[in-house]
């Protein structure tokens, strides 16, 4: 070895000797700078050209100054924004108990579809059935049966509180859309992983647990936040029951003053919530993937 | 002399598998006693990986019996997961779990299934990777090893529970050729420890230094069996001689 680097290069011990580049690599560099400063250039005068126009046409259209005056009301929209973020914490509270039970009652369901358990049988049967009936019903339709078809019924036991019947609808529906994402996310996992859990004795169930659904979860984070992006959008839809949400309270004032900047409101508090819950999907995702590959360095 | 030092770990007797009309394996018979490495040869589709999915009991068989140290296992009453904590399998694609790190890997059964604590088949665990040499990967992920790594890794996997019957199935199929040398020395590492092993493989010359036994299968048979010198290099079957000469050519290739 030392016979070898003696006239060739200094022995470094396997240490990277200090390098600096070659007076072609800092042309390049140059030419590379150049090119993106002139790529950030052309972005920007195109932006402004685009935006510029678009946003000069707008208000100076002839029907700008009653949009406005309709739409976007400031001073009006702040005196009853207090009431729409009121009606607005009703679908947070209502999107955090319907996620909490979907999740329960969605991966029972997948579980039970997945199943092969003879003993489970006539529940896959059931499970499949549900999934092909809720997933396939307009989710306003789920709202106004349970909502008010079911107070029809004069069952003595059964609440009246439409919030409640409301929130049963909802959680009624998102179970068949959850349960078919984990489903599809559990029949993912390459049945060879399952036997190589089960020929290392794990049980059914712990394979499941321990195998199965850590890799499955995994794959359907994503689509599972969309849903809940979806679920918390959707919880607007019980307004339809009389249910002070963001949206019923914004009704209410609108149809008082004939101006629509209530609903403007509304749809600002509910972009403020999904907004950054999709970007933080984005992000978890990401990081999730980097954390895995990362690893092997540590 | 109690009938345990003489009892074969696995006796299989004439056992037959099909899949619908096809018959997989038929008449298949061979004793594994302990200590030995019993080596199974035949080209693709004779039915290798089916046979051990069979001793595993990840398949269910049409006839015959296997026994486990005496105890009938194909028989339908037995618990299969209780069975399967004393064998240990390894399969040609490893299979090792992509979500969980190397340490990880190699302690879940222990943990979960043989429920001793975490910190005990930590150190065990260790002291396997340490073994094979592959202490600084104990926290890195499947993903992030080189494919003989990986395999090793999931010997290990096996061998955490310490098995009494080992079953490797084809572990070096998917490696290159650097990467097969690893893995065998590891294999002939725990022939040389006493470990009991059934084998499927297509290296001959790893047959030839690990084996007790040979079997070559032949369409879903054992055609010809016995010490590795006798069926690798005087083969008196045709089959197996055909067989062996076309080994042999591709090798040359
Ligand atoms: N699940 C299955 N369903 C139907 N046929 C199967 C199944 N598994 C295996 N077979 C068939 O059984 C035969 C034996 O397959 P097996 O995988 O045991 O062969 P092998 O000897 O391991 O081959 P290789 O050397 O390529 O791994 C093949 O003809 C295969 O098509
Ligand atoms: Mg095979």
């Amino acid at each position: 070895m030392s016979n070898i680097s003696e006239g060739t290069a200094p022995d470094t011990g396997g240490r990277a000797l200090a390098w600096t580049p070659s007076g072609l690599e800092i042309q390049r560099r140059a030419i590379r700078r150049k090119q993106n400063q002139r790529n950030t250039l052309i972005a920007i005068i195109s932006s402004v050209l685009v935006l510029g126009t678009l946003a000069i046409v707008m208000v100076s259209s002839p029907g700008w100054k009653s949009l406005t005056d309709t739409f976007f009301a400031w001073a009006y929209g702040f005196e009853i924004l207090p009431k729409v973020i009121l009606g607005f914490s009703t679908n947070i509270g209502l999107t955090i108990i319907a996620a909490t039970c979907v999740s329960i009652f969605g991966m029972i369901l997948a579980l039970t579809r997945t199943s092969r358990s003879p003993a489970l049988a006539p529940f896959r049967i059931l499970a499949t059935i549900y999934v092909d009936v809720f997933r396939g019903v307009p989710m306003l339709l789920i709202i106004l049966l349970v909502g008010f078809g079911l107070p029809a019924l004069r069952l003595p036991w059964l609440t009246k509180n439409v919030l409640v019947l409301g929130t049963v609808a909802v959680i009624i529906t998102y179970s068949a859309y959850v349960a078919e994402v984990l489903r599809s996310g559990i029949l993912t996992v390459h049945p060879s992983q399952r036997a190589a859990a089960r020929s290392l004795g794990l049980t059914n169930g712990q394979t499941l647990r321990r195998v199965v659904l850590p890799q499955a979860l995994r794959r359907v984070t994503p689509p599972l936040l969309n849903d809940l992006v979806s679920l918390i959008k959707d919880t607007g839809l019980v307004s339809i029951l009389g249910v002070t949400d963001a949206v019923r309270a914004a009704q209410i004032s609108s149809s008082r003053s004939f101006n629509y900047t209530p609903y403007v409101m509304a749809a600002i508090l509910f972009l403020l919530i999904t907004v950054p819950l999709t970007r933080f999907t984005d992000r978890t995702m990401r990081k999730a993937i980097e954390r895995q590959n990362a690893q092997g360095l540590a | 002399m109690s009938t345990t030092d003489v009892m074969p770990v696995l006796k299989i007797e004439n056992l037959r598998k099909s899949f619908g009309n096809d018959v997989v394996l038929q008449d298949i018979s061979i004793d594994v006693p302990v200590h030995t490495a019993t080596v199974f040869i035949g080209s693709s589709g004779s039915g290798k990986s089916t046979l051990l999915r069979c001793i595993n009991l990840l398949d269910a068989i049409d006839d015959g019996v296997i026994k486990l140290d005496g105890q009938d296992i194909s028989d339908p009453r037995v618990n299969s997961d209780e069975v399967r904590r004393k064998l240990g399998m390894v399969f040609q694609s490893f299979n090792l779990f992509p979500h969980m790190s190397v340490i990880e890997n190699i302690t879940l059964a222990p943990i979960h299934v043989q429920k001793i604590g975490k910190e005990e088949a930590t150190q065990s665990a260790q002291l396997l990777l340490e073994r094979f040499g592959l202490l600084d990967k104990a926290n890195t992920y499947p993903d992030r090893l080189s494919g003989g790594q990986q395999q090793r890794v999931a010997i290990i996997r096996s061998l955490a529970l310490k098995p009494r019957l080992l079953l490797l199935d084809e572990v070096t199929s998917a490696l290159d050729p650097v990467l097969v040398n690893e893995v065998l020395s590891t294999v002939r590492d725990l022939k040389h420890e006493g470990m009991t092993m059934v084998i499927a493989t297509h290296e001959m010359g790893f047959a030839k230094q690990v084996a007790d036994e040979v079997c070559f299968l032949y369409q879903g048979r054992i055609v010809e069996f016995g010490p590795p010198e006798r069926v690798l290099e005087n083969p008196l079957d045709p089959r197996t001689q055909d067989f062996l000469k076309r080994v042999h050519e591709a090798g040359r290739l």
